[in-house]
């Protein structure tokens, strides 16, 4: 539960906890002739930290893009449940819902428009407005909830300065969430590679997001980066109680923080299921550390060149 | 970096934002608040002239910079939209019989809608493609005044007269007051645009155009429309530039193609590059420096008659020289323009006697 007083809760569902938040079914995607995603089939469950891991290729991005809207995949349908609430944000108002959910496919749907029903992501090489600062990009995550009139933004005065100021008051608490105090007005793209990922987070949360993609937020990082990430998501996850989907190469990151993990290679799902489960799955071992029987035929083939070698030396030396 | 100064610290948000924080900074906004009130009483005729066509570019290159610093659509379109405003504007009032400011709002708002129009290429283009798709913009709009088919704008007279500009039973003076109260109706309009610009990039909107121009995938997936948006910019900034197109009409009292050209067009990119991209102060400063620019070259090769006399027999060849000149050693040696240069001078103040 939350520790600071925190007047805007950072969750954009109010679906209970526990209830299939979206799901992914049966997609394919493909570029020309390379199938990206075979059938890819999961669940996302509210209140989860659901990682999608994989080797190198494996399509893990291609999929965050498809449930984002980057990518529209040709087969297949990915569906995102909600419960329409109040818009205000604030915390007395979060639970206040009318109860009904309401089922929304995403598989044609522009990405704004996917954003505007909540999902947030963030970026495997960081896509920041980097000519802003860190304000004007976390206030930019708030642009789903902003009204942009022309005349009333040329005039400042009234309503546009009030509602800068009013979610000027949720983006501070984002800032406080993830320690961005200190580097709050400057140029993201002065700012060192660890806190540029922690703002790209940040600009996500503000959405008030009902479902967090997050591709790769610790890549590139050392343990103690990583570390200080993983914190940063297990505070969004628990105090904010946002629904995350994470996708990460660091398997004990994965198996630290996620609730369920999902495996792929060469664009099909290999693996599902708990951390546990995921560990112990045969699937998976192979697709990470190759198979008994592969190493077997390489021992096969090298014992069998070992011996073709011998045999023609062993005849030059009768020659000579 | 620009220099952040110390001991300011705002106690709310909506003191923090205001565009000015510091004593100086009010200090310089007063000076030149007072400098332009002054200013038409000790300027003759010929000076207020340039002030007033200062005036006029200040509105236009806000509007170009809107569009292409801050929104990062190149347009090469700029004359045409300005030819849009003058006609419409011009053939309003003086033909139709519309009141004046009527008049020019509704040439505001078609040159807009032009504007939205020629900017459909921009959902698809972006940088040097989509360059050439506004320099088409420019080359049809050009044609079409110049061509005049059906002798529809002019009437068959390849320009229109227009009437001496009056509204609400006030009409500009004679010979010796027409520059001084052009002055002041361009003054009230040019410093309507600065604020109503400055605004705009202190609120969603702005953000969202700026959003589009630096990573249009990342804005996408936070919820910006992109359509939307990058329209939005175009019709927002093509009626900033349909006023300054109008008020060339109405200052002038002629219109004609030759003052809406492709050179037009270029000469107000040279403003904005020059005077800093993506800023608005620095759009003023390039439409004061850019304007002042030939009348600075003409006096000096007056001056340098005697030794250099190729200079002024030159004239319109030295000036364009020049005009390339300045653009390149812009680029070269300071690409974010006039608005940079005065923050510099700014900062080495604030900090001297130490360097950062």
């Amino acid at each position: 539960m939350l520790t600071r007083a925190y007047q805007h809760s950072l969750r954009g569902s109010h679906l209970p906890a526990g209830q299939p938040l979206l799901e992914v079914d049966n997609i394919s995607l493909r570029f020309g002739g390379v199938k990206a995603l075979r059938d890819i089939s999961l669940t996302v469950t509210e209140g989860d930290v659901h990682a999608i891991i994989g080797p190198n290729g494996a399509g893990k991005s291609s999929l965050l893009n498809c449930i984002s809207g980057l990518y529209h995949p040709q087969e297949g349908e990915i569906r995102l449940h909600t419960v329409p609430g109040s818009r205000g944000g604030h915390r007395q108002d979060a639970d206040r819902t009318t109860g009904e959910v309401r089922t929304h496919t995403l598989t044609s749907l522009a990405p704004y428009k996917i954003a505007r029903l909540g999902v947030a992501r963030s970026f495997q090489n960081i896509e920041l407005f980097s000519a802003m600062t860190v304000l004007e990009n976390l206030m930019l995550g708030r642009h789903i909830h902003m009204r942009k009139g022309v005349l009333s933004s040329m005039l400042w005065l009234g309503p546009a300065r009030r509602q800068e100021i009013e979610h000027r008051q949720l983006v501070e608490e984002v800032i406080d969430l993830l320690q961005l105090q200190a580097v709050r007005n400057k140029h993201v793209g002065a700012l060192a590679y660890g806190v540029q990922k922690r703002v790209e987070l940040g600009r996500a949360l503000c959405l008030q997001p009902a479902l967090l993609l997050l591709d790769e937020p610790m890549a590139g990082m050392n343990a103690e980066e990583k570390e200080d990430m993983a914190r940063y998501i297990l505070d969004v996850h628990e105090l904010a109680q946002v629904s995350v989907v994470l996708i990460e190469h660091d398997m004990n990151v994965v198996m630290d923080i996620s609730d369920r993990v999902t495996v792929l290679d060469f664009g099909a799902k290999i693996a599902d299921g708990t951390p546990d489960e995921v560990k112990a799955d045969p699937a998976v071992i192979e697709a990470y550390l190759g198979a008994e029987e592969e190493d077997q035929a390489v021992r096969e083939a090298v014992a069998h060149m070992e011996q073709q070698v011998a045999q023609e030396t062993a005849k030059e030396g009768d020659r000579g | 970096m620009a220099a952040t100064a110390t001991g300011i610290h705002h106690r709310s948000y909506t003191s923090e934002l205001r565009l000015r924080a510091t004593r100086a900074e009010y200090f310089r906004l007063g000076l030149m608040t007072v400098l332009l009130l002054v200013l038409p009483f000790v300027l003759d005729n010929y000076w207020l002239s340039i002030a007033n066509t200062i005036l006029i570019a200040v509105i236009g290159a806000v509007g170009l910079n809107i569009l292409v610093g801050y929104t990062g659509q190149i347009s090469l379109g700029q004359g045409g939209f300005m030819a849009v405003g003058a006609y419409s504007s011009a053939i309003l009032s003086d033909r139709i019989g519309l009141p004046t400011p009527l008049a020019i709002l509704l040439a505001v708002l078609l040159t807009a809608a032009v504007g939205v129009f020629f900017g459909l290429p921009g959902l698809r283009l972006k940088g040097l493609y989509l360059a050439i798709a506004t320099l088409a913009s420019q080359v049809i709009i050009e044609f079409l005044v110049r061509r005049d088919i059906g002798d529809f704008l002019t009437e068959g007279l390849g320009y229109i007269n227009v009437d001496r500009l009056a509204f609400l039973g006030f009409e500009i003076g004679g010979r010796d007051v027409f520059e001084q109260q052009w002055y002041w109706i361009l003054l009230v309009l040019a410093v309507l645009t600065v604020i109503s610009a400055r605004n705009i990039f202190r609120t969603g909107l702005g953000r969202s155009f700026m959003a589009v121009r630096d990573q249009d995938i990342a804005a996408e997936a936070i919820g910006v429309n992109l359509t939307r948006a990058k329209l939005t910019a175009f019709a927002v900034s093509s009626g900033f530039v349909g006023l300054a197109g109008s008020l060339t009409a109405h200052y002038s009292e002629v219109v004609s193609w030759e003052k809406f050209t492709l050179d037009v067009s270029i000469l107000y990119l040279a403003m904005i590059i020059v005077g800093g991209l993506g800023s608005i102060a620095g759009a003023v400063y390039g439409a004061v420096f850019m304007t002042l620019l030939p009348e600075l070259i003409r006096r000096l090769a007056n001056a340098l008659e005697s030794t250099m006399p190729f200079l002024g027999d030159q004239l319109p060849a030295v000036r364009n020289a020049t005009f390339g000149a300045v653009i390149i050693a812009f680029l070269i040696f300071e690409p974010r323009g006039l608005d940079r240069i005065w923050q510099r001078m700014k900062d080495y103040v604030r900090f001297w006697p130490f360097r950062y």
